[in-house]
């Protein structure tokens, strides 16, 4: 009981003092100052008063959404004394191996730097600067010359840095035996099975309502859907972040998914916040990156060339120009096992005053990177909006699909636990997908790493991203994955080939994720 | 089925020398000869084929050309006006447009047609009627109405006019003008072109006025592309398919540059030789996802406010040209209905094409086109299958039968209170293999109860 409590005072203490430096501190302070001016308050009862005042001037819901916000981000703290290494990441050989991923990273954009001797960072000069700024609103139509320029990788190199992951204190032992992992991720990391999935995932159960499923055209609205789009317009109206979460694990209807999301994720849309978007914009016609090529590039060969959000080009480019330059990301780097690069003024290598996070958010683009905004296009059509959602999606979630740690949601375990459920509960499909030289991972790795974003029709990729932020978990990921190969594992067992498999998954626009999901955890006999 | 087959770029008609109408039980044989007249320029149309070896087992067979030995003709417009007089067609026999089709699909005559049934509409049933029928764009046909059009150009001075061939199609010799002296340098021009060659008579156009705040997505500007099949005027009976596309322009809108066409026409035909265009995109967006995107932006109140304000334009457009149209029971005519949605979710009618283009430009596209052909010809329903009450086959829906043609089953509310839904469901589910299935299923069960 005392450590709990201790734990507890331990968190209070982490939260307030994180709350202490944001924008609801001051604005709270603000607020609690002009509250003298009403009559309610009382000298005697002063405390009691202001207290009350913020109930029911809905300042109180606001406070309880920062530090619910606060609880779903920040991983609670294990032991006062552990440094702050183990916050990242707290297995040893897990932050070796994504150290040296990130120094094979490094070079490799170093090297192109040096190959095309272009700088990494460089002061646009003014009439530049002039151009830049007309075209904000139609950079899609600028043709740089980017054919010199390569992604500086693709998912493919990270699975093969993965596959080769090993746990340096765990003897797997010569001989097979039933406890042999067949798959391609090699690592003893703790993963869910269905009835743990079951338990985690009740609202998706077959006696739970859900959008996706109970909304299709056969089913009367006034079974479910009517009274589910009510609840949720309650929830707005209370504009409760905890209530939102839990709700939209049965789905949000279209109509509020935008305000939902927003709430979630605790975004409000204050002047402040549009202000900081325009600084970044200022920085990114000021001063040209390298990286901004990089981007370009990925926009081209990924968004551009998708049927339906080729239309949303431009404000692909204006959401990711500006998030590299954006350096309130750094702060996600104290829980996220990744480290920023740094690089170094010129002539001055290993001194740490001419150190700088480069880019300035630490995060360097892959192939397919803009993926991840392209869906929230649908969604957000302001900029500073549209940037915000994307900013809080990829701080909370997005981040772990691409670097190696052993959290729950982390892409090492996302692999193992697809995997896991594959070789437990379809042993056939998987052993004969393994002895044709298709390992279904091979496979399903690229869509879990873009979290299904371009793979799914967007109406059912935004069904299931609604569950990744009712979670708070990007488990479901791999659950879809195996689902998906559940629901083509008769057509998969015909085929003798990577090729072949490839192609029987190749097409996934026409599957209806929820459906999937249900039968997979629920129906399927264990 | 058949048309399983279906390539781009080719030309092609069913036909049958039997002249058997087909008998229950009896396979339907049909030839198709392939007419000696090439596709007539400025129609620019690609029309479908079918391979030889491929629809034999469908029960079609490439024949030989043979004049008037045919059941069923998806005939060229040209075909038509030189041959549709003196052609005797027995009583099954169907042919794919309406002789004077013209008066709803070209230009001019579309707009004269529905300015006299505004005119007839506001008479009948008043000026709130009369109203529902201001979904095009203040229109003057020239050089007819020259003085007209200045005299209404001189009331909204600055405003931006667009200038269209009425018989021209998939963008050509469109522009867009905003003074006057831009179209007396251009009525020089064609005055002393025309001089020169005898044959060709001065062409008609219209001068339109433009749409300057059309709806944006990711900046660009769209207009879609609604199907309609029209199986009689009189009755009108019309059926609305549920699939259809919005076109983007490849560049962003601006009113900047009113000459940059590719910025304002929105045909694939003109994006195609824009410099931006990269044939792998297509850019279209299916119905289904642009009603998806219009919902989670505005919500489903008003995305069911602008299909209403569709299906009116659909109806009033056809209900404008009910009397002029020749009736004909051999005839019936699929329409491309171009529709460009403004900022204020309004819907306007841009034209009404006789010959939608069936040329596809990505596989969804072609997966489009050919289940629209197929449920045209289930529609048509040449071999007798369908009892005459369906309200559904396949993707269309039957929006009119000869008066308003409700969702709900069951007998009218004729109290007028009642919620009245019209039976349309563009942009939405489209599970038409499903619904085929079920309906013929549904449809042999009772011809074996009836035999």
């Amino acid at each position: 009981m005392l450590q709990e409590e201790s734990d507890l005072s331990l968190i209070i203490a982490q939260i307030v003092q994180k709350l202490k430096g944001s924008n609801l501190y001051s604005q709270l302070e603000r607020q609690a100052w002009a509250s003298l001016q009403r009559p309610e308050i009382k000298l005697e009862s002063l405390k009691e008063d202001i207290k009350e005042f913020f109930k029911i001037s809905g300042w109180e819901k606001k406070l309880q959404n920062a530090v619910y916000g606060e609880l779903s981000v920040f991983p609670l703290p294990s032991h006062p004394a552990a440094p702050p290494e183990h916050l990242k990441e707290p297995l040893v050989y897990m932050r070796k191996a994504q150290g040296s991923w990130e120094k094979r990273i490094l070079k490799s954009l170093n090297s192109m730097c040096t190959e095309l001797s272009i700088p990494l960072a460089r002061k646009r000069p003014v009439g530049e600067q002039k151009e830049l700024l007309n075209k904000w609103n139609e950079m899609g139509t600028d043709e740089p010359d980017l054919s010199l320029f390569r992604p500086v990788y693709a998912p493919k190199d990270f699975l093969e840095v993965l596959i080769n992951l090993r746990n340096p204190n765990y003897e797997n032992g010569d001989s097979l035996s039933f406890r042999t992992h067949l798959g391609l991720i090699q690592i003893p990391l703790k993963v869910k099975d269905i009835p743990e999935l079951k338990e985690c995932f009740v609202e998706l159960g077959l006696n739970t309502g859900q959008l996706g499923i109970d909304d299709s055209t056969q089913v009367p609205p006034e079974l479910f859907e009517n009274e589910h789009v009510r609840i949720g317009q309650k929830v707005l109206a209370e504009q409760d972040s905890a209530a939102a979460q839990q709700y939209i694990r049965q789905g949000s209807p279209t109509a509020l998914r935008a305000e939902l999301w927003a709430l979630i994720l605790n975004i409000s849309s204050e002047p402040e916040d549009v202000l900081y978007y325009e600084q970044l914009k200022t920085n990114v016609i000021q001063h040209d990156l390298l990286v901004d090529s990089l981007i370009y590039k990925d926009v081209k060969l990924t968004a551009s060339n998708d049927d339906y959000y080729f239309v949303f080009e431009d404000y692909l480019y204006q959401v990711l120009l500006c998030f590299s330059r954006d350096t309130s990301v750094l702060s996600h780097f104290a829980y996220n096992s990744a480290s920023p690069p740094k690089s170094y003024i010129r002539g001055k290598l290993g001194l740490e005053e001419y150190a700088v996070f480069y880019p300035p958010n630490g995060v360097i683009p892959f192939h397919g990177f803009s993926m991840y905004v392209a869906p929230l296009c649908f969604l957000y059509h302001e900029p500073s909006k549209l940037y915000q959602i994307f900013r809080e999606m990829y701080v909370r979630f997005f981040f772990r699909l691409h670097s190696i740690s052993s959290h729950p949601s982390g892409i090492v375990s996302l692999c193992l636990l697809f995997e896991t459920l594959l070789q437990t509960y379809l042993p056939q499909l998987f052993y004969h997908l393994r002895e044709i030289g298709a390992q279904p991972l091979r496979i399903s790795f690229k869509w879990m790493v873009r979290a299904f974003s371009g793979y799914l029709a967007t109406d059912q990729l935004l069904l299931l991203w609604d569950r990744i932020l009712g979670y708070n978990s990007l488990e479901i990921l791999a659950v879809l994955a195996a689902a998906v190969f559940a629901f083509r594992a008769v057509n998969l067992m015909e085929v003798t080939s990577l090729a072949a498999a490839e192609a029987v998954l190749a097409d996934l626009s026409t599957l209806k994720v929820m459906p999937l999901l249900q039968i997979f955890l629920f129906a399927t006999v264990t | 089925m058949f048309l399983s087959a279906l390539r781009e770029h080719a030309r092609i008609y069913f036909v049958n020398p039997h002249k058997n109408v087909p008998r229950e039980g009896q396979k339907s044989e049909y030839h198709a000869f392939q007419p000696s007249t090439s596709s007539p320029q400025g129609y620019g149309r690609q029309d479908l084929t079918f391979e030889n070896q491929n629809y034999k087992g469908h029960g079609l067979s490439k024949g030989k050309e043979r004049e008037g030995e045919w059941d069923f003709y998806w005939c060229d417009l040209s075909w038509l006006r030189e041959n549709s007089d003196h052609t005797y067609m027995d009583e099954h026999v169907r042919i794919s447009h309406f002789r004077n089709h013209y008066e709803l699909t070209r230009k001019n005559y579309m707009v004269k047609n529905l300015k006299r049934f505004r005119k007839q509409l506001e008479r009948e049933a008043g000026k709130l009627e009369a109203a529902k029928c201001d979904f095009f764009p203040k229109t003057f046909e020239l050089p007819s109405e020259y003085h007209l059009f200045v005299e209404e150009f001189r009331k909204n001075p600055g405003i931006t006019w667009i200038m269209k061939p009425v018989a021209r199609s998939q963008g050509k010799g469109i522009f867009l003008f905003r003074r006057l002296k831009d179209i007396m340098d251009w009525r020089k021009d064609t005055r002393n072109s025309d001089d020169q060659k005898d044959d060709i008579t001065v062409e008609n156009y219209v001068a339109q006025r433009y749409i300057e705040n059309p709806y944006l997505i990711g900046g660009r500007k769209f207009d879609l592309r609604v199907y309609v099949l029209v199986m009689s005027y009189i009755p009108l009976r019309a059926w609305l398919y549920r699939d259809g596309f919005a076109r983007f322009s490849n560049t962003r809108f601006t009113l900047n540059s009113i000459d940059d066409q590719y910025v304002h026409l929105t045909n694939v035909a003109v994006q195609k030789t824009s410099p931006d265009y990269h044939p792998k995109k297509g850019s279209k967006w299916m119905l289904q996802r642009f009603r998806q995107y219009l919902a989670s932006k505005h919500g489903p109140q008003a995305v069911e406010t602008l299909f209403r304000d569709m299906d009116n334009i659909f109806i009033k457009s056809l209900q404008s040209v009910q009397k002029v149209i020749i009736s004909d029971k051999h005839c019936f005519e699929l329409y491309g209905y171009d529709i460009l949605i403004d900022q204020d979710l309004k819907p306007w009618l841009l034209e009404v094409n006789a010959s939608p283009s069936l040329t596809a430009s990505s596989q969804e596209d072609y997966e489009l086109k050919t289940c629209l052909l197929e449920d045209t010809l289930h529609v048509v329903d040449m071999e007798a299958r369908l009892t005459g009450r369906e309200k559904r086959v396949g993707g269309f829906d039957l929006m009119w039968n000869d008066g308003p043609v409700s969702r709900e089953d069951g007998p009218p509310d004729l109290s007028g209170m009642g919620n009245f839904v019209t039976n349309t469901h563009l942009g939405c589910v489209n599970d038409r293999k499903k619904q085929l299935r079920q309906l013929f299923c549904s449809l042999q069960v009772q011809k074996k109860a009836s035999s």
